[in-house]
């Protein structure tokens, strides 16, 4: 199991990357962190002609606050993301999430810019930032564009990103201070890729009920999933066992064929996205109530 | 064969420096092993599953099995190769052969490479952090439980010794 050949280039910046891209857009593919191409090439799954190694793109590897959230840099890797201060402090759930993500080897590596691009349906960051209205910035030669998570992950592995265009900063907004969220998971071995997760985040009201809740799930579908039916059901509920349970149902009543492996079958995966969506949105609920 | 096949690149190892002329392709783990000769990084699954490659760059783990030679230009690698001092047994080490935390011992280079991160991070850490730390590393051999005393006993042995006069390997 070794990569076929492939001509390697090493930009040192965005303009660089971006250049090399958009000349060689049929052949070229972006090497991140790594943890998910270089399997694929180790297989022969996949054997780009050329790679675009970014590792080498200081400017990209970044956590900045943005406007009450954050903005990431594509680069940053996952272990930076789970230490880092700031976004401990503005947005647990990224922290709770990077946290999540493979292993600490793979984390040394893996960056959020790889995970949102590669959009594997059972990664965590692509299910988190569609609960967050993250929006992600890409470069191409003719300047940039802005796509929010809603209209950026497509379907199993694809997104809206072109060949030509370089992903450059994930940006998430804040969350009202009376939030709270969480990121829930299940997984044979800690660190292997979930059978389902489910991020939720929670807005109370003065009088304690719900003002907003949003809910987005990895490993259920080809895609991150947003299930805005549920979410439109919590809202002006008071927040227990009974709201869970509703939003739970209609959670998986909009589920559309979640994959069946010898890990767990459709329906085994169905009933944990309940499960875990019941617990996610109790421990949001107690969280934004601290936070009240 | 072109030249542009090919690409030189400088790379620390356990202290030294060597220049290697490398296709891209080729993988961290397979140049150290075949164009260095440190066979002690074993290469189990070469998809970033069983940890048995894992090496530090830098001063983090990574797996070798998952990042281009090219890639660890110009930067630090340590490998098992790089734990003992002389002919006396890193901690670590002792701590897995007192315990007997391997058996066949393929695994082994990965899980001690992997433990002497979390040590450095953390030099007590709780049974539920080493066995989070260690979780995406494969024996299948031991059972880990020994492998995990092994972690804690190192951990120990380090407190111990930088807390008192060195005691020696404890025998
Ligand atoms: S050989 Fe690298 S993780 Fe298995
Ligand atoms: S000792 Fe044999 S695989 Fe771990």
């Amino acid at each position: 199991m070794k990569p076929p050949k492939f001509r390697y280039f090493a930009p040192r910046s965005v303009e660089e990357a971006v250049a090399l891209l958009v000349e060689h857009a049929d052949e070229a593919r972006v090497l991140a962190g790594g943890q998910s191409l270089v399997p694929l090439m180790n297989m022969r799954l996949a054997h780009p002609d050329m790679l675009v190694d970014i590792n080498g793109i200081s400017e990209l590897a970044y956590v900045r606050p943005w406007d009450g959230g954050l903005a990431l840099g594509a680069m940053t890797r996952d272990a930076t993301l789970e230490r880092d201060t700031t976004a401990a402090a503005r947005l647990p759930l990224l922290v709770e999430a990077a946290h999540c993500v493979g292993h600490p080897a793979i984390r040394n590596r893996s960056t959020v810019g790889g995970s949102i691009a590669h959009a594997d349906p059972a990664a965590e960051l692509p299910a988190v930032l569609l609960a967050l209205n993250a929006a992600f910035e890409v470069r191409s030669r003719s300047g940039s564009r802005t796509i929010s998570a809603q209209d950026f992950f497509k379907g199993y592995l694809s997104t809206d990103l072109k060949a030509s265009e370089l992903l450059t900063e994930l940006r998430v907004p804040g969350l009202p201070s009376k939030a709270g969220s969480a990121f829930v998971e299940f997984s044979r071995r800690e660190g292997d890729y979930a059978l389902a997760g489910v991020a939720a985040v929670i807005t109370l009201d003065e009088d304690g009920t719900i003002a907003d809740a949003r809910l987005g799930l990895c490993s259920v579908g080809p895609a991150p999933v947003r299930p805005q039916a549920a979410e439109a059901l919590l809202r002006g509920q008071h927040p227990g066992d009974e709201a869970w349970d509703a939003a739970a149902t209609a959670v998986i009543t909009g589920l559309d064929n979640p994959p069946s492996d010898i890990h767990g079958s459709a329906d085994y995966r169905r009933h944990l996205a309940s499960v875990l969506t019941k617990e996610a949105l109790a421990s949001a609920a107690e969280r934004a109530e601290r936070n009240r | 064969m072109q030249d542009e096949d090919f690409v030189t690149i400088r790379l620390t190892v356990n202290g030294g420096t060597h220049r290697l002329v490398v296709e891209p392709r080729r993988l961290l783990a397979d140049a150290l092993r075949e164009d260095l000769g440190l066979t002690g990084t074993n290469l189990g699954c070469e998809h970033g599953v069983c940890g048995s490659c894992t090496v530090l760059v830098d001063g983090q783990s990574v797996r070798s099995c998952l990042m281009f030679a090219v890639q660890a230009n110009g930067h630090e690698v340590m490998t098992v190769e790089g734990l003992a001092r002389g002919g006396e047994l890193h901690p670590l080490q002792q701590a897995f052969w007192e315990k007997q935390g391997l058996q066949c011992g393929f695994c082994t280079p990965g899980f001690l490479m992997t433990a002497y991160e979390l040590l450095q991070h953390n030099p007590n850490p709780s049974e539920e952090e080493i066995r989070s730390a260690l979780s995406g590393n494969i024996c299948r051999c031991t059972g880990y439980q020994q492998i995990i005393e092994a972690v804690q006993s190192a951990s120990q042995a380090v407190a111990g010794a930088s807390a008192t006069v060195p005691s020696g390997t404890g025998a």
